[in-house]
C-alpha cells in the first residue's frame, strides 16, 4: 500500500492518544487495562509501519514478540484484578487509593 | 487520492471509531467487543501494510484470546456499570489537554519538522512479511528473544494460577 | 696561689661535702621521724648532726696542717652557660677553715644547749609539740652557714647567704603568734627579712659587676683578674665593693641597716646566741675578709668600710647604755662589736677582724646563753610565785621576764648562771688574760696606727661596753629581787649549763689563739691572706684601754653597784643624763626615722597600687567593667539575639519550612491511581516538548 509513512504513524499516534485518554478518564479498572492493550496495539502499528518503510523484518519481529507480552501480562492483570475484587468487591480504581498520603 | 489513500483513511476511520466507542462506552462489555473491532481493523491494516504474519497474530492472539480472556472475566465480575460519583473533577479536562498536546506534538514531529517520514515507502522485496521469512528470522536471529519469551509466557501462566487460587482451600 | 683541685670523696679533704651533708641529713631524719621519736631523739639527731659536722671540720683543719695552701673540693656541675661556669666546689683553705670550726663547734654547744631549753621554752608558750620544728631549722642554718663558709664562688657562698637570711626569719618568728598585738614576732622576723634583703640587693649588684669586669664569679679568678687589670679597674672595684659593703651591713646590722638584730631578739634565745650573734652576723666580716684582695685594691671602699664601723660601733654601745631588755642590751652589744670587726677589716686588719670575730662567738654566744638561762629562771620562779600566792598576785600586770628592772640578787639563786655571766661580761669588757682584751686590743691597735679617728670611736664606744656590761651585772645579779619571780628563780639544769661552763672555758683560754708574741691564728690566717704584717703590740694602747675599761666598771659600780636599785625606782642615768638618756633609751628614734622616711611613705605607695591601681583601676574597672561586662554584653548578644534569634530561627524554621512543604506536598498523594498516570503522562508529554524545542 503506498501511504505515506508518516500517515500511518499519525494514526498510530491518535490511537495511543486515545488510550491515554482512556487511562486517565474511565473509572472502571478493566477499561483501563483495555486501554492500554490499546496503546501497545498503537505502538504495534507504528512499528508494522516503520519495517515497511526501512524493509525490515526487524519491527516485525518485535511486534511479535510485544503481542507475546501484551498476552503474558494480560492474563497475571487480569488475575489482579479478580484478587482485587475478591477483596474489595469493586473494580472501581478510585476506590483503591489506600496509597492515600 | 489514490486508491490506497482512500482504503487507509477508511481503515483508519474505523479504527478510530471503534477506540473511542471503546471508551465512551458505558457497558463494558460493549467496549471489550468494540475494542475486538479495533484490532481486526488494526490486523487489516497490518495486512496491507505487508506483514501477514503479524496480522494472523494479531487475530489470533489479540483479539482472539486476550480479548476473549478480557470477556471472561467482566462476565465473572458482572461490571456493567460503573457507580458513584466522579470524584477527580480536573482529571477530564486535563486528560483532554494533555492529549491534545500529545497530538499536536507528534503532529509536529511527524508532519512540520525536517524529518524523512513524508516520503512514500519504497516497493517490498519477495517474501517480505511472509510467515516464512518472519519465522526464519525468528529461530536465527532472535532465537534467546524467543526462548525468553516462552519463559515469560510460563511465568505468566504460573503467576496468574498462583494469584487466582482460592485461599479458603488453602486453610485446610 | 694555684689551688689542688680534689673530688669530692677522694682524701681528707674530698671528706668536706660531708660538713654540709651531716646537718642537711639531721634535719631530714628530724622532719620525717622527730615528732614521732619524741623530743629526747630529735634533740640528739640535731647535736650530733653537728657534732658530726664539727669532726669534718676537725679533718679538715688537719688536712690543711699537711697542705696549708687548700684544695677547691669539686661536688657537682651546677651553672655552665656560656662564658659563666659555676660548678659547685667547697674552698677549703684556713679561713674557711677557721670559720668552719668555730661555727660548728659553737653550734654544737649551743644545739645541746637549746635541747634543754626549748623543753621548758615550749612548755612556758603552750606548744610542745613545736619543739621538733626548732631542730629542724636550726640543722637548716647550720647547712646553709656551711655552704657559705665553704663557697668557692659568690654564688656559692650567696646561696648560703640567703639560706641563713631565710632560716634567721623562720627562728625569729618562731613564735609568730605570740608577741606584741598576737603579731609581734612575725612582724620581727619579717623586719629582719627585708632589711637583709636590702644587702642582699647590694650583694647581688656586686655579683653582676665582678661578672661584667672580670668574666667569673670565682673568687680565685675574679682576685687574679682584678690584681691584673690594676690601677684601671679601680673604678669598677670600688663599686664592687661598696655594693659588698651594702650587703655586709645588712647581714652584720651596721649603719643604716642597724634596725634589724634588736627586734630579732623575739626569738628564743638559742637562736639568738647562735645566729645572731656568733656565726650569721659574722657572715659579713667574713665576707669582706674574704675579698680582701678587692677591698685592698679600693682605698676608697675600705675607709667607707672602717667608717661604716666606727659609726655603728659607737651608735649602738650608746643605745646599749639605755636599754633594760637582757636581751637587747646583748644585742645591741652584738651590733657594736661587729662595728669593731667591720672597721678592723675596713683598716685592712683582717687577722684582728677574725680574731675578734672568734673571740666574740665564744664570750658573745656565753652571754646570750647565760641571759637565756635567766629568764628561764625567773619564768619558772614566776611559776612558782603564781602558785604559792593567791589573790592579789594573780591580778598583777602581764610579767617579762626579760626586764633587768624586775630582776636583781639573782647570783644566789642561780650561782653558775652567774659566774659564767661574769666571765662573758668581763670577756666583752677587755679585762685580760680574757679572750676578749687580746682581740679587742689588737684592733685598737691597729686602729690607732692607721686611722685615729676611728680609733677615737671605737675607744669610746670600748668604754661604754665596759659601763653597760657593769650595769647589767649588778642589776640582774646583785641587790636583792625585785620582784616575786626573780625571789624565786631557779638554777637550770646540767644540760643547759653545761655548754655555758664550756663557753666560759672558751673564753677564758681563747685569747692564746693570738698572743702577741705567738701569733698563732696570724700566721695560720696569713696562708690565705697573704703574709701581713704582723701587728706589733703597742702596750700604750693596751694600758689605755684597760684602764678605761676599769674605770667603766667603777662608774657602773657607782650608779647601780654601790645602792642597788629598789623596785620600782628609775634608772640613776635618767637623772644624770636627762632628754641624753631619753634619746638612747629610743635607741636615737633610728626606727621612728626609717618609719617616717621610707616605710610609711613605701605603705602609702603599695597601699596605693592595691587599692587604686590593682583595685579600683584594674579590677574594678578594667576586669569587672571593661573586659568583664562588655564580655557578658557579648556573650548575651551571642546567646539571645543571635543564638535565639537568628540560629534558633533558622533551625525552627528551616523545620517549619519543610513541615509547611510537606504538608502542601502530601495532598498530591492523593491515592489515586488516575492522578498518578495524568502525573506519568505530564511529564512525557513535557519531555517530549522540551526535545522538540530543543531542536
Amino acid at each position: 500500500m503506498n501511504v505515506p509513512t508518516s500517515y500511518v504513524v499519525g494514526l498510530s499516534a491518535l490511537l495511543f492518544t486515545l488510550g491515554v485518554i482512556g487511562v486517565l478518564v474511565r473509572r472502571n479498572a478493566i477499561v483501563v487495562f483495555m486501554s492500554v492493550e490499546l496503546m501497545l496495539n498503537a505502538g504495534n502499528l507504528a512499528f508494522i509501519a516503520f519495517a515497511r518503510a526501512s524493509q525490515s523484518l526487524g519491527g516485525q519481529v518485535f511486534v511479535f514478540f510485544t503481542i507475546a507480552v501484551a498476552a503474558a501480562e494480560v492474563a497475571v492483570g487480569l488475575a489482579l484484578i479478580v484478587t482485587i475484587f475478591k477483596a474489595k468487591h469493586s473494580i472501581d480504581i478510585d476506590q483503591m487509593s489506600s496509597l492515600k498520603g | 487520492m489514490t486508491p490506497d489513500l482512500i482504503l487507509f483513511l477508511t481503515l483508519a476511520a474505523v479504527a478510530v471509531a471503534t477506540a473511542v466507542g471503546m471508551l465512551a462506552s458505558r457497558n463494558a462489555v460493549y467496549s471489550v467487543l468494540f475494542l475486538v473491532m479495533n484490532f481486526i481493523t488494526v490486523a487489516v491494516l497490518y495486512l496491507l501494510l505487508n506483514a501477514a504474519f503479524i496480522a494472523m497474530v494479531q487475530v489470533t492472539v489479540y483479539a482472539g484470546a486476550i480479548m476473549v480472556l478480557f470477556l471472561f472475566v467482566v462476565m465473572l465480575l458482572g461490571a456493567e456499570r460503573s457507580a458513584g460519583d466522579e470524584r477527580l473533577r480536573w482529571q477530564r479536562p486535563a486528560a483532554a489537554v494533555l492529549g491534545l498536546t500529545l497530538l499536536g506534538e507528534t503532529g509536529y514531529v511527524l508532519f512540520a519538522g525536517a524529518t524523512t517520514s513524508g516520503g512514500l515507502p519504497g516497493a517490498v522485496v519477495g517474501d517480505f512479511g511472509s510467515p516464512a521469512a518472519v519465522g526464519l528470522m525468528l529461530f536465527n536471529d532472535y532465537l534467546v528473544p524467543i526462548e525468553v519469551a516462552s519463559l515469560l509466557l510460563l511465568v505468566a501462566m504460573v503467576g496468574a494460577i498462583v494469584l487466582s487460587r482460592d485461599d479458603r482451600k488453602k486453610a485446610r | 696561689m694555684p689551688l689542688r683541685e680534689v673530688a669530692a670523696g677522694v682524701g681528707l679533704f674530698g671528706s668536706a661535702a660531708w660538713i654540709i651533708a651531716f646537718p642537711v641529713l639531721g634535719l631530714v631524719l628530724n622532719l620525717v621521724l622527730g615528732r614521732r621519736l619524741g623530743e629526747r631523739f630529735t634533740g640528739v639527731v640535731a647535736s650530733g648532726a653537728v657534732a658530726l659536722s664539727f669532726g669534718i671540720a676537725v679533718l679538715q683543719f688537719l688536712a690543711l696542717r699537711a697542705a696549708p695552701e687548700g684544695a677547691r673540693v669539686m661536688v657537682a656541675d651546677w651553672i655552665a652557660i656560656g662564658s659563666l661556669s659555676v660548678p659547685w666546689a667547697l674552698k677549703i683553705d684556713t679561713l674557711s677553715v677557721t670559720m668552719m670550726l668555730m661555727v660548728t663547734g659553737v653550734s654544737t654547744l649551743i644545739h645541746i644547749y637549746a635541747a634543754g631549753y626549748m623543753h621548758d621554752d615550749v612548755r612556758f608558750q603552750g606548744d610542745p609539740g613545736r619543739y621538733t620544728r626548732f631542730f629542724v631549722y636550726f640543722n637548716l642554718f647550720v647547712a646553709c652557714m656551711m655552704i657559705l663558709v665553704t663557697g668557692d664562688s659568690f654564688l656559692t657562698l650567696f646561696v648560703g647567704w640567703e639560706g641563713v637570711g631565710l632560716c634567721s626569719y623562720l627562728l625569729i618568728g618562731f613564735w609568730y603568734e605570740k608577741g606584741a598585738g598576737g603579731i609581734g614576732n612575725a612582724l620581727a622576723g619579717k623586719k629582719a627579712f627585708i632589711t637583709n634583703r636590702i644587702g642582699d640587693f647590694g650583694f647581688l649588684i656586686a655579683m653582676f659587676l665582678a661578672f661584667w669586669a672580670f668574666g667569673s664569679l670565682r673568687f680565685d679568678e675574679v682576685f687574679q683578674r682584678a690584681e691584673e687589670a690594676g690601677p684601671a679597674a679601680v673604678g669598677v672595684i670600688t663599686g664592687i665593693t661598696l655594693f659588698l659593703l651594702l650587703g655586709a651591713a645588712g647581714k652584720s646590722a651596721q649603719l643604716p641597716l642597724v634596725v634589724w638584730l634588736p627586734d630579732a631578739m623575739a626569738g628564743p634565745t638559742p637562736v639568738s646566741a647562735l645566729i645572731h650573734a656568733a656565726t650569721m652576723v659574722t657572715a659579713g666580716v667574713y665576707m669582706i675578709v674574704r675579698n680582701h684582695v678587692l677591698f685592698d685594691l679600693a682605698p676608697f671602699s675600705s675607709n667607707a668600710v672602717t667608717w661604716v664601723g666606727g659609726l655603728t660601733a659607737l651608735f649602738a654601745a650608746t643605745v646599749a647604755v639605755g636599754q633594760y631588755d637582757i636581751k637587747k642590751v646583748l644585742a645591741y652589744s652584738t651590733i657594736s662589736q661587729l662595728g669593731f670587726m667591720v672597721a678592723a677589716a675596713g683598716l685592712g686588719a683582717y687577722v684582728a677582724a677574725m680574731f675578734h670575730l672568734l673571740t666574740h662567738a665564744f664570750f658573745k654566744a656565753l652571754l646570750f646563753l647565760s641571759a637565756g638561762s635567766v629568764i628561764q629562771g625567773v619564768e619558772k620562779g614566776h611559776q612558782h610565785a603564781g602558785e604559792h600566792a593567791a589573790g592579789p598576785d594573780r591580778h598583777e600586770a602581764p610579767f617579762d621576764p626579760n626586764d633587768m628592772r624586775t630582776m636583781g640578787g639573782l647570783r644566789r639563786r642561780m650561782p653558775v648562771t652567774f659566774w659564767v655571766y661574769l666571765i662573758g661580761a668581763l670577756a666583752l669588757a677587755g679585762i685580760p688574760p680574757l679572750a676578749g682584751f687580746f682581740s679587742k686590743d689588737e684592733i685598737l691597735a691597729e686602729a690607732s696606727r692607721i686611722h685615729p679617728a676611728v680609733y677615737g670611736l671605737l675607744t669610746a664606744a670600748a668604754f661604754l661596753t665596759a659601763f653597760y656590761m657593769g650595769r647589767q651585772i649588778w642589776l640582774v645579779f646583785f641587790g636583792s629581787p625585785r620582784s616575786a619571780p626573780s625571789a624565786h628563780a631557779e638554777e637550770s639544769r646540767l644540760v643547759v649549763t653545761g655548754p655555758l661552763v664550756a663557753l666560759a672555758g672558751l673564753a677564758i683560754l681563747g685569747g692564746a689563739l693570738n698572743l702577741p708574741g705567738l701569733p698563732a691564728l696570724a700566721s695560720w690566717l696569713g696562708r690565705t691572706l697573704g703574709e701581713a704584717e704582723a701587728a706589733a703590740f703597742n702596750p700604750l694602747v693596751a694600758l689605755v684601754s684597760i684602764l678605761l675599761a676599769l674605770v667603766a666598771i667603777a662608774a657602773a659600780w657607782l650608779l647601780y653597784g654601790r645602792r642597788p636599785l629598789a623596785e620600782g625606782e628609775a634608772d640613776p642615768l635618767r637623772r644624770l643624763l636627762g632628754p641624753v638618756f631619753v634619746g638612747i633609751q629610743n635607741k636615737w628614734w633610728i626606727d621612728e626615722f626609717y618609719d617616717w622616711l621610707v616605710v610609711r611613705r613605701y605603705v602609702r605607695l603599695a597601699a596605693f597600687l592595691a587599692e587604686v591601681i590593682d583595685g579600683r583601676f584594674w579590677h574594678d574597672w578594667f576586669h569587672d567593667t571593661l573586659m568583664a561586662r562588655s564580655f557578658r554584653m557579648g556573650t548575651r548578644w551571642l546567646a539571645e539575639a543571635f543564638d535565639l534569634r537568628v540560629i534558633d530561627g533558622a533551625a525552627n524554621g528551616l523545620a517549619d519550612l519543610i513541615k509547611a512543604a510537606a504538608g502542601r506536598l502530601h495532598r498530591l498523594q492523593t491515592g489515586f491511581v488516575r492522578n498518578y498516570a495524568l502525573a506519568l503522562f505530564l511529564g512525557a508529554v513535557g519531555l517530549l516538548a522540551y526535545f522538540l524545542l530543543q531542536r
